[in-house]
């Protein structure tokens, strides 16, 4: 090539090296929103990358949106974008490296002292408890365990397999009664020589009812909070796509997502580090509110476990939960408390919610628990695990 | 077959022209302006990249706030037919996808027997034929081009549901055992909204651009009211957005959406209203607030009568 040419080579690697820049600059910023939580992975960064080409020049709005629209998939993750945005890119130049924000992670800790009343002989015992130790640990109050004791009911729920009450659905299958089966029909007519003598039939399909579970975070019910998550845990694990799980406290939080890891231990952690609020206040009634926005309880069996410690107003707690009777197939209310004999539901927040409940439960012990799930599984309830110690043990 | 596929080039080539002509989001919110949706930056630039990256367009925001209306204008702007899928529990792939005909099968079948054909195999070829494949509004969307696919509330279908759609929007093409595989020759314009009643499956939603579509702010709501209805005057479409506006901040079931305030507009206009005032608030209140405890809370808390005078003229400062 005669050297006229070198320039123009000159010019054009001095692009590609912007464009090399730009890309570096741009999955930097797609692993900075990735620390920050949002589910910005590979795919969905080559999605960024290419909206930036189609979208030509390099203001900062056309990157704020080429990014906001391909990397994001929630409304949660707007909030962190823009943070995210501002942090990285500073309203600056896009190129302009900055460190990534710092993300808060609230880790999610067992307060082992906390409430501790009477205390095993085997306390830092670890081994997993007989049967006859089991018998006594299902009854007690989860608040005035010990840190193993805690240990011990956890690896019970981890055990725990619910089943759900069913009920009938939309959709159809092969049976022997109910509707025409045209496909079928036309099949067994084909290999029969075009004889349509065997009808066939499809009917209706049976589908797990859709469970919506609510725990209260807040301060009051710090200590059975981390049994209540497990427990929903439980739920989520038997029945992944018919259950969905919130956490409230100041603010609503979905962890339906998070509760989808097998594993308990990795579970509680995600859900952990997802709840912003931890042991703050609790406004039930603005919390039910959005509920109803976000999940569509139409049908659903509604879990709330919380000890009804409204600090917000008691008025719309009323109203809110008058809205969820008439839409859900059944309310539970869970209160820890309950499992008191001298409990009497007189806070304000309980006396407004009571008259729009199915049914009133206790939640203290894992005895009460394994109750619950038995409620949840309805004419299912067969398949119920429960762990008994057996009497001779 | 002729149908399986996008069958003239030329005609593709027409419509990507349509479509290149429309060469950044300012274009494309200029020519949804034309007709009469006020787009603004950031549901612009989805919509453009959408029709660009050829990827589907995932939108989610409170009822009302025009989701599915963009889908119309996009299809009224392309010049191309809106094949709407409306999503419901239990729909399943007979009434999304395809379905067989299942009558002229069987008739088809008497026939043959009839003419005393026997043999299993050319039966069953002449049954499982692209003729007696009844196109739903997916398949009729890989067939249809140009053409806009609404998805709408994907929310309520079950995820089973999900994943047929998966495979067709991220090949476009959908499978039918009997018969092959039908693509479409140049995807369809994709949109899909959902009211976030339940988390929509990530894989689907890797696949789209997402866009949370907000109530639109007061101005923007102004000139959206001027232009859906030319007879309402400035002062009334003034007063009207600063009261919806002013609704949405209030403790409601169910917060008026720009739908809601455009009925709203035209019962007080129909009635002859040239300025909103609260006994006529009051009778048409039913076009805005499809609630019982909304409207008896509003009337309650005095929203709709002496604030409304007072306030809603200055727009009552929201952004």
């Amino acid at each position: 090539m005669p050297e006229p040419r070198r320039e123009a080579r000159e010019g054009r690697e001095a692009a590609g090296d912007d464009r090399a820049a730009l890309v570096r600059a741009m999955t930097g910023f797609a692993r900075t929103l990735r620390a920050a939580g949002v589910a910005a992975d590979h795919q969905r960064t080559q999605g960024f990358l290419a909206a930036l080409r189609e979208l030509g020049a390099c203001e900062p709005r056309d990157v704020y949106w080429a990014g906001r629209l391909t990397l994001c998939s929630c409304p949660d993750d707007l909030d962190r974008y823009d943070r995210c945005f501002a942090a990285y890119f500073g309203g600056e130049r896009p190129a302009a490296r900055r460190a990534p924000p710092a993300v808060t992670v609230t880790r999610f800790v067992l307060r082992p002292d906390e409430g501790a009343g009477e205390r095993d002989e085997g306390g830092e015992a670890s081994a997993a408890a007989t049967a006859s130790e089991i018998e006594v640990l299902r009854h007690r109050d989860v608040a005035r365990m010990t840190a193993a004791e805690r240990q011990e009911v956890a690896r019970l729920l981890g055990m725990l397999r619910s089943a759900r009450e069913r009920r009938r659905s939309r959709r159809r299958a092969p049976s022997h009664h109910g509707a025409l089966d045209g496909r079928r029909t036309v099949r067994e007519a084909v290999r029969r020589g075009g004889e349509p003598a065997r009808l066939r039939f499809r009917d209706r399909t049976e589908k797990p009812r859709r469970v919506v579970m609510l725990v209260d975070v807040s301060g009051s019910m710090a200590p059975y909070a981390d049994t209540l998550l497990r427990f929903a845990h439980a739920l989520v694990r038997a029945e992944p796509r018919a259950t969905e799980v919130f956490t409230v406290g100041t603010r609503l939080t979905r962890v339906t997502a998070e509760l989808r890891h097998r594993d308990p231990a990795v579970a509680m952690d995600a859900v952990s580090a997802a709840i912003p609020d931890w042991s703050g206040g609790t406004r039930l009634g603005e919390e039910l509110k959005e509920l109803l926005r976000l999940s569509d309880p139409r049908g659903a069996i509604v879990v709330i476990a919380s000890d009804g410690w409204e600090r917000g107003d008691a008025s719309l707690l009323g109203r809110q939960m008058e809205r969820l009777s008439r839409l859900a197939h059944r309310v539970i209310w869970v209160n820890p408390h309950k499992g008191d004999p001298a409990y009497r539901p007189l806070t304000a927040g309980m006396r407004a919610a009571l008259p729009y409940v199915t049914e009133f439960v206790a939640g203290h012990s894992l005895a009460a628990y394994e109750e619950l799930a038995l409620r949840l599984a309805g004419d299912a309830a067969r398949n119920v695990v429960v762990h008994r110690g057996r009497p001779d043990a | 077959m002729s149908q399986r596929t996008n069958p003239d080039p030329a005609a593709a080539g027409e419509v990507t022209g349509a479509a290149a002509g429309i060469d950044s989001p300012v274009k494309l919110a200029a020519l949804l302006e034309e007709h009469d949706y006020l787009a603004d930056e950031g549901l612009a630039t989805a919509a453009f990249l959408a029709l660009r990256m050829g990827r589907p367009l995932f939108l989610e925001g409170e009822a009302g706030v025009g989701k599915t209306e963009l889908a119309k204008t996009l299809a009224a702007i392309l010049d191309a037919p809106l094949i709407r899928l409306q999503c419901y529990e239990g729909l399943d792939a007979a009434q999304a996808l395809y379905d067989w005909d299942f009558a002229r099968q069987l008739l088809h079948l008497k026939a043959a027997e009839a003419a005393g054909v026997t043999d299993v195999r050319a039966l069953e070829g002449e049954i499982y034929d692209r003729r007696f494949l009844v196109a739903r509004p997916l398949l009729r969307a890989l067939e249809t081009w140009p053409c806009v696919l609404l998805v709408d509330e994907i929310d309520r279908a079950d995820d089973e549901f999900e994943a047929f759609l998966l495979e067709v929007l991220s090949d476009f093409t959908i499978s039918v055992p009997e018969l092959g595989t039908i693509r479409a020759q140049t995807p369809p314009v994709v949109v899909l909204t959902s009211n976030r009643t339940r988390e929509v499956h990530e894989a689907l939603k890797r696949r789209c651009l997402y866009h949370w579509i907000e109530h639109p702010s007061f101005e923007r709501e102004v000139a959206i009211l001027l232009r859906r209805l030319p007879a309402c005057t400035e002062e009334l479409a003034a007063e009207v957005a600063g009261a919806a506006g002013r609704l949405r901040e209030a403790d409601l079931v169910k917060p008026p959406g720009v739908a809601e305030t455009l009925d709203w507009a035209e019962a007080l206009l129909t009635l002859g209203a040239v300025r909103l005032d609260p006994g006529l608030a009051a009778v048409t209140l039913g076009a805005l607030l499809k609630y019982r405890e909304d409207q008896e809370a509003v009337r309650r808390g005095g929203l709709l009568g002496d604030g409304l005078a007072t306030r809603a003229g200055g727009g009552s400062g929201r952004a």
